[in-house]
């Protein structure tokens, strides 16, 4: 009779030995056989909703999440169907996407590059999603862009206003529905030159990241077409809270303007500062001293109450649109939630039925089918009026609202009025055009 | 075996079984079970584990040795990351020359950064290495924006010189022609299996790098390191002038992090400023404190134990919940839902930080001391005439002289 003893040694080095021996041969092996990353295979298809739920933009990703459930439902059948119904194309059913019931993950980008990187990157290797959007900071979508480029899925950008996420930085896989620096910009300084005057001498604070850099030169440019002069462009910190400190100066440097090229936390912030400072008061130059704020959004002009009456500025959508679209998703919205959704939440909703219409048509869910299916297209009825998907940068061209913190609010969501719907002709841009220069779109990448 | 003595090289096998076996360790649960929100074993998450191991293991060379708190690790991470992109951008996506060059700038910046900090010791040299790091992490955040690319964070581009490069060179992160994100896939049953080249690199070097330090740890030099904790004026009062260590244990340290660094951008070729923003120095700390300071294996514990928090954790939403109580009640299963909700998804930072007052509290050794009193604690109940634990406290957590993992 033969004895088996096992002591721990030979345990553990027999386990080593089978564990390496396990792994080493699958190392070298060739990956699936899919012709592209995370293929759904059973009868769901999974979804990456990447939001910030944490630091200054967390009010828009909490908006944007509810936006993308509400999407959710309406693919899936659930819901009065949104702008499913006034959507020009009509491809989408109600029953999933290609037949695949649409399930979602949703992770805290925390408004940090590298946290939304690794919270995508789990939701691409961990959940097996097919497409990441959401986003609500220009840094965020250009670092998780990238990442979708390599990792070969579709990325539908959120919130991101910079020049540089279909400009330099634009990428084959990602695409963007929002409007940016240049065709704010575009759309303002008319209104801004009619208003104020075409003498004017203009004071830029700007956020100091690649969304304040594009949207100050930008609206610099246009502004100094039509006249303006621009005296100074101080640049400040993103995690600033005081103000006051930039605002001082602005009295004695013989400015008539202030541009306060902030977004969020900080707009609320120096908006606040500088109606302190009582710089609205003010004659300079024989003119009444003025303050514009070339991106605004509801949830900002709530942060910062009163000081926005009368305020000049531009927003991607708004709620008391009338068109049909706005009109349905407003009520679907409404009717979950108890509130008009932000623009932050109409953009996500939009990118979320033209990913899906997309992959209808492409009759794929693979990147590169999906890709070419939105290249190019031409849709209405998502609230903008005719859009157009441009193929050259990934960059949607729609109209652009012109708006004005109200004087007299009804409500806490009825803050801006809309002062004119900019025509999309006069924000169009030639893909090539110097803001935009640099970057290389690249080819579709499918992965696998 | 290796220059290390029995037990030593005992427990380097072990280190060496478990990184290997990770993927399949980490992997518990079948996929479409309930349970698969837990498995770990996917290839991001395998390498940062390995990743921040390698971060802990040199943290620990510096504190777990010398007691020196520094705050500002996180900088040297951050060093590294930038290095390695750079390489990158101008040479080609071989990650080798990055990795070194990573190595190189960390322990240059470290050189330069201890020098001037490690003059006062304590709170003092602390906040010194505090006020450093968050320097370092305002420079790269708005005024470096050139070499940084400020908030966006620096990133390759097709536009780049990449001097070594050709038509048909890789664009994705490589080691002499093997990609670093190809995984093979391994169904047994209904559990998949990720082997992922980048981690099975990160786990090699990881491996190399415990070796290191253990061999740091049994030295005469480690030795050293070991009095100036326990007593640096006695030190002082025999002749022996210290700073060299210190200086030395901190570079080495720095070292560690920037190849921890270069290690993150060659998975992921993106350096952003967060990364060497004072809360990623803060975490290091707490990995090594959570683990256990001073031990071998503690860090590494620690390390995981909180990149798992973060990762899986953070993604159990409402949803979830609601998928895993649904066989309650429906009053009950909302009740139940309100209760665990503020613990996870966003909330996973409380669920943390009540876990970490625990083991501080009632673990001061960390998770290390929690393993140990389990074993002792089965040894007992075989000899229960063996050492009263309530009278003769074993000397724990800050000198690894003995086997504790």
């Amino acid at each position: 009779m033969s004895v088996f003893t096992t002591n721990r040694r030979g345990l553990i080095k027999s386990g080593a030995v089978l564990g390496t021996g396990l792994a080493m041969p699958t190392i070298f092996t060739a990956s699936s056989a899919a012709a592209y990353t995370n293929a759904p295979t059973g009868s769901g298809v999974t979804l990456g909703f990447n939001v910030p739920q944490s630091g200054a933009y967390a009010d828009e990703g909490a908006d944007e999440l509810r936006a993308y459930k509400l999407a959710v439902e309406h693919l899936n059948g659930e819901g009065d169907g949104g702008m499913m119904n006034t959507f020009s194309s009509k491809t989408l059913q109600g029953n999933g996407i290609l037949g695949n019931k649409v399930n979602y993950v949703s992770g805290d980008t925390q408004t940090k590059s590298d946290a939304a990187r690794a919270s995508a990157k789990s939701m691409i290797e961990k959940d097996g999603a097919v497409m990441i959007t959401g986003g609500s900071s220009s840094g965020v979508a250009v670092a998780v862009q990238g990442l979708c480029q390599e990792a070969g899925v579709i990325f539908m950008a959120g919130l991101t206003h910079s020049n540089d996420t279909t400009g330099k930085d634009k990428k084959a896989n990602g695409f963007r529905h929002f409007f940016n620096g240049y065709m704010s910009a575009a759309a303002l300084a008319p209104v801004l030159a009619e208003m104020y005057g075409t003498d004017r001498k203009a004071y830029h604070l700007t956020a100091d990241y690649t969304w304040g850099w594009t949207q100050q030169e930008s609206i610099a440019a246009a502004t100094e077409a039509k006249g303006w002069e621009t005296v100074n462009n101080v640049l400040t910190p993103l995690a600033t809270q005081d103000f006051s400190s930039y605002v001082a100066p602005v009295l004695n440097s013989g400015a008539d303007i202030l541009v306060l090229n902030h977004y969020g936390g900080n707009m609320v912030n120096s908006l606040t500062a500088a109606v302190q400072f009582g710089l609205r008061e003010k004659q300079v130059n024989g003119k009444n001293f003025e303050i514009v704020v070339p991106l605004y959004s509801r949830l900002m002009a709530r942060g910062a109450g009163e000081n926005v009456k009368g305020i000049f500025g531009s927003t991607n959508w708004h709620w008391s649109l009338t068109d049909a679209g706005s009109q349905a998703f407003v009520k679907s919205f409404g009717e979950k939630y108890g509130f008009p959704p932000s623009q932050a939440a109409h953009t996500v909703y939009c990118q979320t039925l033209l990913y899906a219409d997309a992959a209808e048509r492409a009759g794929t869910f693979n990147p590169c089918g999906i890709a070419e299916a939105l290249e190019g297209f031409d849709f209405d009825g998502l609230g903008n009026g005719p859009t157009h998907y441009r193929a050259d940068d990934h960059q949607c061209f729609k109209d652009v609202l012109v708006v004005k913190g109200k004087e007299n609010p009804t409500s806490e969501f009825d803050l801006l009025e809309v002062v004119q719907v900019t025509p999309r002709a006069q924000v169009e841009y030639a893909p090539d055009h110097p803001m935009f220069a640099g970057g290389d779109l690249g080819k579709c990448n499918p992965g696998a | 075996m290796f220059g290390l003595d029995k037990k030593d090289t005992k427990f380097l096998l072990i280190v060496i079984f478990l990184t290997l076996a990770t993927p399949i360790l980490l992997q518990p649960f079948p996929q479409g079970s309930g349970l698969a929100q837990f498995n770990a074993g996917y290839p991001d998450l395998m390498q940062r584990f390995a990743i921040f191991g390698i971060f802990a293991i040199g943290f620990n060379i510096l504190f777990g040795l010398t007691g020196y708190l520094s705050f500002g690790h996180a900088a040297f991470l951050g060093v590294g990351s930038y290095s390695t992109v750079w390489m990158f951008k101008l040479l080609s996506m071989n990650v080798l020359p990055g990795l070194i060059l990573g190595i190189i700038m960390s322990g240059l910046f470290a050189l330069l950064i201890g020098f001037i900090s490690l003059r006062r010791s304590g709170i003092y040299f602390s906040i010194l290495t505090l006020a450093f790091a968050q320097m370092s992490f305002n420079l790269a955040y708005s005024v470096l924006t050139p070499i940084t690319n400020g908030e966006t964070g620096l990133q390759v581009y097709a536009s780049d010189p990449q001097y070594l490069m050709n038509e048909n060179s890789l664009t994705t992160t490589h080691l002499f022609g093997l990609v670093m994100n190809k995984s093979a896939k391994l169904l047994v049953g209904d559990w998949e299996f990720t082997f992922n080249i980048g981690y099975y690199f990160c786990a090699v070097i990881a491996i190399l790098a415990f070796y290191l330090s253990l061999r740091i740890f049994r030295s005469p030099f480690g030795m050293m390191l070991r009095a100036v904790k326990t007593n640096q004026n006695r030190l002082m009062y025999t002749g022996i002038n210290t700073r060299p260590y210190t200086l030395a244990a901190f570079v080495i340290s720095g070292m560690y992090a920037g190849l921890a660094g270069g290690l993150l951008a060659s998975m992921d070729p993106l350096a952003g400023a967060e990364r060497m923003q004072w809360t990623a120095s803060g975490e290091i700390v707490l990995m090594t404190i959570l683990g256990g300071a001073g031990t071998l294996m503690g860090p590494i514990l620690g390390a995981g134990f909180i990149k798992y928090f973060e990762n899986i954790f953070s993604k159990i939403n409402d949803n979830v919940l609601h998928g895993w109580f649904s066989w309650m009640p429906d009053g009950l299963e909302d009740i139940i839902v309100w209760l665990i909700h503020p613990f996870v998804g966003k909330g996973w930072h409380l669920t943390l930080g009540m876990l970490f007052m625990l083991v501080v509290v009632f673990l001061p050794g960390g998770l290390v001391e929690g393993g140990s009193r389990i074993k002792n604690w089965i040894k007992r109940d075989k000899k229960p005439e063996t050492n009263d634990d309530e009278h003769h406290p074993k000397h724990v957590a800050h000198v690894a002289e003995k086997e504790e993992f």
